[in-house]
């Protein structure tokens, strides 16, 4: 775990615990980056939700708060864009079959707005399954929004 | 800061004045047994006060919609009052905010509980 600052890219990685308060730290790590990118304040509010979000999902739904079962998160600046990924050691899931939160019916769920909320508040999301296993979320955001 | 709820009479309506961050875990809770303590209690007429809120995140919004859900079904109501704009962004990215009736000011929001 650590930094690279070569010219181009800053990278931070951090191994965070299954608990709630991971998403507390990583929340942290992503907005000071976010910070120093220049992303305005609402734009750094969206980052750190959605990747609060991510957290809560990996410890809660990926490493089920198993505490032998760790949570990666990754964070990489590049010159006109915030990447975060963040990794589980769970069970995988399928993205196609969770229920639409803003269909009639789901409208009123007290859960599953999650993942909805980390595609409204970033430019890419995208889900893959982790090597040697679990789940690999990646959220990237854009400076200047991409067309 | 984790939300805090404060009640107070008006009327026979019950405002809530919830300050903090409404998120899994100490704040979804205390919102949770906050209301659910009101029911409880025989309270049917709740405005949540959210003016003082200053982070919700979809664990929150999920206890919202419980909360509204669990006093509508008991034959009550509940209201939202002073949302900041980022809560009124996510009621309505969420299609949530024609669910709830919300109000800027707390004397109009009092008098609309029927």
């Amino acid at each position: 775990m650590g930094e690279d600052t070569s010219s181009e890219t800053r990278r931070v990685e951090k191994l965070l615990d299954s608990v709630l308060e991971s998403a507390d730290a990583a929340e942290r790590v992503a907005l000071k980056a976010a910070r120093e990118l220049g992303f305005p304040d609402d734009e750094q509010h969206k980052i750190g939700m959605a990747v609060r979000e991510a957290i809560v999902n990996a410890v809660v739904h990926g490493n089920r708060y198993n505490a032998h079962k760790k949570v990666h998160l990754a964070v990489t600046s590049g010159q006109d864009h915030l990447a975060v990924t963040i990794g589980d050691e769970g069970e995988g899931f399928d993205l196609a079959a969770l229920p639409d939160p803003l269909a009639e019916q789901n409208l009123l769920h007290q859960s599953g707005r999650g993942i909805f909320l980390i595609r409204a508040f970033m430019d890419e999301f995208e889900v893959r399954r982790r090597v040697p296993g679990g789940t690999e979320v990646r959220l990237v955001k854009y400076l200047e929004k991409k067309q | 800061m984790s939300a805090k709820l404060s009640p107070r009479q008006v009327g026979d309506v019950i405002v809530v004045d919830v300050s903090g961050r409404i998120t899994l875990g100490e704040g979804s809770s205390n919102l949770r047994e906050g209301i659910r303590g009101l029911l409880t209690q025989g309270n049917k007429k709740i405005l949540l006060n959210l003016g003082e809120v200053s982070y919700i995140d979809s664990s929150g919004i999920g206890e919202l919609v419980s909360g509204f859900t669990s006093v509508t079904n008991q034959g009550g109501q509940l209201k939202l009052l002073n949302l900041t704009k980022r809560v009124r962004d996510l009621l309505q990215i969420t299609k949530l905010y024609t669910v709830f009736e919300v109000y800027d000011e707390e004397a109009a929001a009092v008098r609309s509980f029927v």
